[in-house]
C-alpha cells in the first residue's frame, strides 16, 4: 500500500491534489458527485477583508487549450467565510486553506488577524491576482512588495502561510527568494498569466476588465519551468500548480520540485479530473515501487 | 435537487434549421431530477470549457434528456457533429428552472433560440399555456409544431413578416395580457427583447420570470465568472447565472450592470 499523503509546514494532506482557489467555490459545489474528503485539501474562494463586487461580465473567454478570468475577487468578506462556510468546511473537508487578497498591507493584516481566531488551517496570500487594479499583482511583481505583505502578515498569524505567486514577473525565484526570508512556509505558483481576447467582429475584447488570467493546460510548461526554477532556489516547499489535468501532469510537477499540486481549471472540463489524478498518482507509485511521494519531488535528472 | 456528470449516449439528432440541432440523450437519473428552465454543462472533446446548453424537454417515463442549440463558435459547431450512438458529456441538471403556479393561465414568451428551454413548460401546462414566439425570419422558426401541439394558442413572430405577426412579441403579448387572465410571463431569448417584455409585463402588473444566459465557466456556482446584476431590498450585486440562476424573478435582474 503506497502512501499518498504529503506534509507541508507541519500540516498533512491525505493526498497531494488540492483544489485550486477560484474554481471549487468554499467547497460547497461539487458534492453532488463526491465528497470535499476525497481531495487533500481545498484552497477556498479569493476573499478580502471587506465583501467585494467583483469586475463587470463577460469574465471568461476560452482560449486555445485554457481559459482567461477577469473574476476580479468577488467575494463575501473574510467574516463571512468563517461564518458561513469555514464550520461545513471543516466539518467536510481535509486540509481548509484560505486564499487571502488585499489592496493594503493593513488589508492582510486585517484578514490574517480575523483568520488566526479561527479554524482555518492554512492561509495562502494571494499577492499575484492580476484582476484588480488596487492590490494583488501590484505586492507580488517586486521583491519589495511581496516582502512587505509576508513580514507583516508572519506577525499578525501564527497560522502556517502559504505565499501564492505570479508568474508575470522577469524572474520568480528573486520573489520566492524575498517571501521565504521574510518567513513564508511554502509557496505556491502559479498564478494566471495576464493575457487578452479581441472579437474581431467588435473590435470589443472578450473581457469587460480588456484583460484577464490565463490558466488551463496551455501554461503547463510555464508553470513546470517556474516550480523548478523556485525549487532550485529556495528551501521552503512548493505547491505546484498551472495548468495541471492529468495525473502525468501531476508527477511531472512534483519531479520539477512540488510537493503538492493544485488543480483549478481542469475542474471545470471534468469535475471529476482530481479524483483521477488522485487514483493515477497511487497507480504510478504502485507500478514504480515509490513508497512515500518525497521520494520523487523534485527528482528531474537535468541535463 | 442534484446533479450528475457523465456520458449519456444520444438516441436521436435532427436538423431543425440551418446550424440549429436537437439531441435526445439516455439519461434516467438527470430527466429524474431536471425541471423546466434548467441547463445542462456539455462537454466537448478537445475544448476546455463545457457549453451551457439548456433543456429542452424532459421525459421523465422514457429516461430521456432533449437539448436544441445554435452553432454559435467552434466549440457547438463541434457538438453539432457528434451523432446517435456516441454520447454526449452531461454535467447536469443545473440551476434554477422556471417556478410555475399550477393550475393558472401563464404566458409563454420566447425569441429565437431561446425558445427550447419553454417547450417543457408548454408541455407540463398545455391548454393554460400561451406560446408567443419571436423569430428573425420564416427560415429561422423551430420547434412551431410541438408548441401549437402543446398550447392552447400560439403565436408567431417574425422581424421580417415572412410567417405570422410582422413585428416583435411585445405587440401580441400587450393584447393578451389585457385580458387580464394570466398569472405569470416566462421569457428566453436576446436582452433587448427580455427588456421589452419585462416593461410589457411591468405595465400590465402581471409578474414575469426571465432566463439569463451568461458566458459561463464551471456550471455549478464555483468560479463566479457568469454574472449578471441583480437587486434585492435595494442592494445591487452579482449574481451566478448558473447557480442562482438561469431563471430569475425579472424585477430582480438590472440588465447592463
Amino acid at each position: 500500500m503506497v502512501d499518498l499523503s504529503v506534509r507541508i509546514a507541519g500540516v498533512e494532506f491525505p493526498n497531494p491534489v488540492i483544489a485550486a482557489s477560484g474554481t471549487y467555490g468554499n467547497g460547497e459545489c461539487y458534492t453532488d458527485l463526491y465528497p470535499l474528503s476525497k481531495l487533500g485539501g481545498v484552497s477556498c474562494k479569493g476573499m478580502t477583508i471587506e465583501p467585494k463586487l467583483g469586475n463587470p461580465p463577460p469574465r471568461i473567454a476560452e482560449t486555445y487549450s485554457g481559459i482567461l478570468n477577469s473574476v476580479g475577487l468577488q467575494n463575501i468578506g473574510v467574516h463571512g467565510f468563517i461564518e458561513y462556510y469555514l464550520p461545513t468546511l471543516k466539518e467536510e473537508g481535509n486540509v481548509i486553506i484560505a486564499n487571502v487578497a488585499g489592496a493594503t498591507i493593513d488589508d492582510y493584516i486585517a484578514a490574517a488577524e480575523a483568520l488566526d481566531a479561527s479554524d482555518i488551517d492554512m492561509i495562502e496570500l494571494n499577492i499575484s491576482c492580476p484582476n484588480v487594479k488596487q492590490g494583488g499583482a501590484s505586492w507580488g511583481v517586486s521583491c519589495e512588495g511581496a516582502a512587505a505583505v509576508m513580514s507583516a502578515v508572519r506577525r499578525a498569524t501564527k497560522k502556517p502561510l502559504i505565499v501564492k505567486l505570479t508568474p508575470n514577473v522577469t524572474d520568480i525565484t528573486s520573489i520566492a527568494k524575498a517571501v521565504e526570508a521574510e518567513g513564508a512556509d511554502c509557496i505556491s505558483l502559479i498564478n494566471t498569466l495576464l493575457g487578452m481576447r479581441i472579437d474581431i467582429n467588435s473590435r470589443r475584447p472578450i473581457l469587460k476588465n480588456n484583460m484577464g488570467g490565463m490558466s488551463g493546460p496551455a501554461v503547463f510548461p510555464v508553470a513546470v519551468r517556474m516550480v523548478w526554477q523556485c525549487f532550485n532556489a529556495v528551501k521552503i516547499p512548493i505547491i505546484g500548480m498551472g495548468g495541471i489535468s492529468t495525473w502525468e501532469d501531476a508527477i511531472e510537477m512534483m519531479l520539477a520540485g512540488a510537493t503538492a499540486i493544485q488543480m483549478g481549471t481542469a475542474i471545470f472540463t471534468d469535475p471529476y479530473a482530481p479524483l483521477k489524478v488522485i487514483e493515477g498518482i497511487e497507480e504510478y507509485m504502485d507500478k514504480n515501487g515509490i513508497k512515500s511521494l518525497s521520494e520523487i519531488v523534485g527528482q528531474v535528472k537535468p541535463w | 435537487m442534484s446533479f450528475f456528470c457523465g456520458k449519456y449516449p444520444i438516441i436521436e439528432r435532427k436538423t431543425l434549421a440551418k446550424g440549429i440541432y436537437s439531441m435526445v440523450a439516455d439519461a434516467p437519473e438527470l430527466a429524474d431530477e431536471a425541471q423546466p428552465g434548467q441547463f445542462a454543462n456539455i462537454g466537448v472533446a478537445g475544448f476546455t470549457l463545457r457549453r451551457p446548453i439548456s433543456i429542452c424537454e424532459i421525459d421523465k417515463e422514457n429516461g430521456t434528456l432533449r437539448f436544441v442549440f445554435e452553432v454559435r463558435g467552434k466549440g457547438t459547431a463541434e457538438l453539432s457533429r457528434y451523432v446517435e450512438g456516441e454520447s454526449l458529456d452531461i454535467l447536469g441538471p443545473l440551476g434554477n428552472g422556471f417556478r410555475i403556479p399550477e393550475g393558472k393561465k401563464i404566458i409563454v414568451v420566447g425569441g429565437g433560440i431561446g425558445t427550447p428551454p419553454l417547450l417543457e413548460i408548454a408541455r407540463r401546462t398545455s391548454s393554460l399555456c400561451t406560446a408567443i414566439l419571436g423569430f428573425r425570419d420564416y427560415s429561422r422558426i423551430i420547434l412551431k409544431d410541438e408548441f401549437e401541439e402543446y398550447c392552447s394558442k400560439t403565436v408567431i413572430c417574425t422581424d421580417d413578416g415572412s410567417v405570422g405577426v410582422h413585428g416583435v412579441v411585445t405587440t401580441p403579448l400587450a393584447e393578451e395580457l389585457k385580458t387580464g387572465e394570466y398569472a405569470l410571463v416566462c421569457a428566453c431569448g436576446p436582452e433587448p427583447m427580455l427588456k421589452a417584455v419585462i416593461k410589457t409585463c411591468e405595465e400590465h402588473g402581471v409578474a414575469c420570470q426571465v432566463s439569463l444566459e451568461q458566458r459561463m465557466g464551471c456550471g455549478v456556482g464555483a468560479c463566479v465568472v457568469c454574472s449578471c446584476m441583480t437587486v434585492r431590498n435595494g442592494q445591487e450585486f452579482y449574481s451566478r447565472v448558473c447557480k442562482d440562476g438561469p431563471v430569475f424573478n425579472a424585477e430582480e435582474v438590472k440588465f447592463g450592470g
